[in-house]
């Protein structure tokens, strides 16, 4: 079901985008103190329609105590009946010290209001319309002098119901923010996913090479433009640098080499038309070869700058190690079997890595190259195309002298390496251009120990590394089905 | 033979034209793209030797123009540009070998007579012979004097490659490329230890050596005289 795999994929990448986790972490916190805003408001506005209440029974009490006072329990029996008459939300119960009902419109008293001095809250039924309804009062019951009890309360049955009301109403009200916020905080995450893909699916191609593409401008002026904007204009400096720098490297090469053309023709003239017994025949053939090693140096040089530039990224193409293994290694067979040396080919499957393979095949003929010539009869060199979970490996391991862990970083930088080599053959460059052969493959150059000898390895990064950056195409992302 | 020389740098020019004479060809030349492709459409050459950068027409688009106007001759580009992807623009634009400047006399030569060789129609061999040396291309197999002789892949291919340029000078560059198909200096001479391998199959034993090394140049196999 690849369908259903990529809906995964999406939700999981949307899942994981920072726009998605702010606007959840935001949502949370919307919600919460919205909730916290409204519980408040309302937890206030009850406690002052409480107060309003209270304040109104406490004057009737108030009044009615005046009443029982002046006129006695008769007196204040024809009050509360009056009052009932009115129906108004008022409600009464006078209790005689024996048990009996005086006066009022309630038929008991609850429960919970016999405790005297305090507002409480109780439920009471009214019958309406022939039928039994809870409603709920809240009031004060005490004891007049003379053992009489009396309960004054109000109808609070509307306010119960708004009461009610909220406490529904706000938590529904906290789980539609949340929902609304996990859905546009999806919207949000696809619209900056999208774009981040465009911008992601660009670098790698410039990554691959390509230094003509541009990340997509919307043309809706927000941050995400300004951001594609100034990569942008960085890819334009850097497309310009990198033409600048083959244009550079070219011209380099054309000027160095016209006149050590010239050079190298004007001596082969004279040769040519020298005698060949004339004792400055070896002068002229030395200083031919003295050329020769000129010219190999600078274009060892030149071919570093060049891997360096990235103006190979062009000729890159898939490329099986274990065949550049094999074909090297078999140039240098012989080479090795003349020292005595055993070069041993350790088999490998078929390892593919993108890459040049003139560059790599010479990066590695010059490590077998410089085995070779550090190995004394009887040495041993294995070479290797391996693959670990993260990299495949370009291995060439002697049992030469090495080369002491703290010289390993110094070897390889090119000025240094070239004042060293003066002296010994070669153009003392082969390491600097196998590390530059790797830089431009994004591959790194290691050299160990292989107790004893040198082990130096070209470790590529895998092409599933690669694959990661190159995603899936746009409207596969965009366009999640239902 | 003649030959078409287009090279803008006139010292090298004047190098190259009296280097070629005194090979024995008769040489015209040119100093920029337009003389050069003119020269080449209107006279008939058996081969010609363009730089890469020219004056009002570069090398590439002379030797694309003549392509276009249907001529084949062999065409050597020489080049002062830095090496990866040029030799591959080359021979796409249609040039036949690629040289660096700069290069050594002998090479050229070694390579124009390879060139010129190369026109001459192929007649589909499958059988390859110097002297008493035989190679059959069918069966792989080689002999000498009926004797026959175990060849790895590689050196079987090496001497596929001297015996068809049986006669003519073969550098270790030109071997590299052909056989090894690599275009860069394997700064030791790897290619003198396969040809010393080489000889000591074919020439061991035998009175008269076929497998020459020529001084300064490369190697020859030829016909005991």
């Amino acid at each position: 079901m690849p369908r259903n795999n990529t809906n995964w994929r999406w939700a999981e990448r949307v899942l994981h985008t920072q726009a998605f986790r702010i606007t959840l972490i935001f949502v949370f916190f919307y919600a919460v103190s919205a909730t916290a805003l409204i519980g408040f408001t309302y937890w206030n506005a009850q406690r002052a329609v409480d107060a309003q209440t209270d304040e109104t029974i406490d004057a009737e009490v108030g009044g009615l105590r005046e009443q029982y006072q002046r006129t006695g329990v008769i007196g204040l029996s024809d009050v509360i009946n009056a009052r009932v008459a009115q129906h108004n939300s008022g409600l009464y119960y006078l209790q005689s010290p024996t048990g009996g009902v005086l006066a009022g419109n309630l038929l008991g008293l609850p429960d919970s209001a016999k405790l005297s001095g305090r507002y409480v809250e109780f439920e009471y039924q009214v019958s309406q319309q022939g039928a039994t309804v809870n409603r709920t009062a809240r009031g004060q019951a005490f004891f007049l002098p003379g053992g009489f009890l009396l309960l004054v309360a109000r109808d609070i049955s509307d306010q119960k119901l708004t009461r009610k009301f909220f406490s529904t109403t706000i938590p529904w009200s906290a789980g539609l923010m949340l929902l609304f916020g996990v859905g546009g905080g999806l919207l949000m995450s696809r619209n900056f996913l999208r774009r981040l893909d465009a911008i992601t699916r660009t670098s790698s191609e410039i990554v691959a090479g390509d230094f003509s593409r541009r990340v997509p401008v919307t043309g809706s002026h927000d941050e995400m433009d300004s951001l594609a904007e100034n990569l942008n204009i960085m890819l334009e400096r850097t497309e310009r640098l990198m033409k600048g720098m083959r244009e550079v490297v070219d011209s380099v090469a054309h000027d160095l080499r016209t006149p050590l053309n010239r050079l190298r023709n004007r001596l082969e003239e004279m040769q040519r038309r020298m005698a060949s017994d004339d004792p400055h025949q070896d002068d002229i053939e030395a200083t031919i070869a003295e050329t020769d090693r000129l010219i190999a140096t600078f274009n060892a040089l030149l071919l570093i700058a060049e891997a360096d530039s990235g103006m190979t990224r062009g000729s890159m193409a898939p490329l099986d190690l274990s065949a550049i293994v094999a074909d090297v290694a078999d140039l240098y067979a012989p080479l090795a079997e003349e020292k005595e040396i055993t070069l041993e080919v350790a088999p490998s499957g078929v390892l593919t890595v993108e890459g040049n393979r003139s560059l790599v095949s010479q990066a590695l003929a010059n490590l077998i190259d410089n085995a070779i010539k550090y190995s004394q009869a009887g040495g041993h060199i294995t070479v290797s195309a391996t693959e670990t979970p993260l990299s495949i490996n370009l291995t060439v391991a002697d049992t030469g002298p090495g080369i002491p862990v703290a010289e390993r970083a110094r070897v390889l930088e090119r000025f240094v390496r070239l004042e060293k080599s003066r002296n010994s053959p070669g153009t003392g460059l082969g390491l600097s251009l196998v590390a530059a052969v790797a830089r431009m493959h994004d591959a790194k150059l290691i050299l160990g120990d292989n107790n004893p000898g040198l082990k130096a390895t070209v470790s590529f990064p895998r092409a599933l590394g690669r694959k990661q950056i190159q995603l899936a195409p746009a409207k596969e992302l965009l366009l999640p089905s239902p | 033979m003649r030959i078409l020389v287009v090279e803008d740098d006139l010292e090298a020019q004047r190098y190259l034209v009296n280097g070629l004479k005194e090979a024995g060809h008769v040489v015209d030349e040119a100093a920029d793209g337009d003389t050069g492709l003119t020269l080449a459409l209107s006279r008939p050459y058996d081969c010609a030797i363009i730089d890469r950068m020219l004056p009002k027409m570069d090398g590439l688009q002379v030797v694309a123009e003549m392509r276009e106007h249907g001529n084949l001759m062999p065409v050597l580009f020489l080049s002062a540009l830095s090496e990866v992807d040029d030799r591959v623009k080359g021979l796409k634009a249609g040039g036949d070998d690629y040289l660096t400047k700069p290069y050594a006399f002998v090479e050229l030569i070694a390579r124009i007579d390879a060139l010129m060789r190369r026109r001459a129609p192929a007649s589909v061999k499958t059988k390859l012979s110097v002297g008493e040396l035989e190679l059959d291309l069918l069966t792989r197999a080689a002999t000498r004097s009926a004797q026959d002789i175990d060849l790895q892949p590689r050196e079987f291919r090496l001497l596929e490659y001297l015996m068809r340029h049986a006669g003519q000078v073969v550098t270790r560059t030109m071997l590299l490329e052909s056989v090894w198909e690599y275009h860069f200096d394997p700064q030791t001479n790897v290619i003198d230890v396969h040809i010393s391998r080489l000889r000591a199959k074919i020439d061991k034993g035998f009175e008269a050596p076929l497998l020459h090394t020529i001084r300064g140049a490369g190697y020859m196999i030829r016909a005991a005289k």
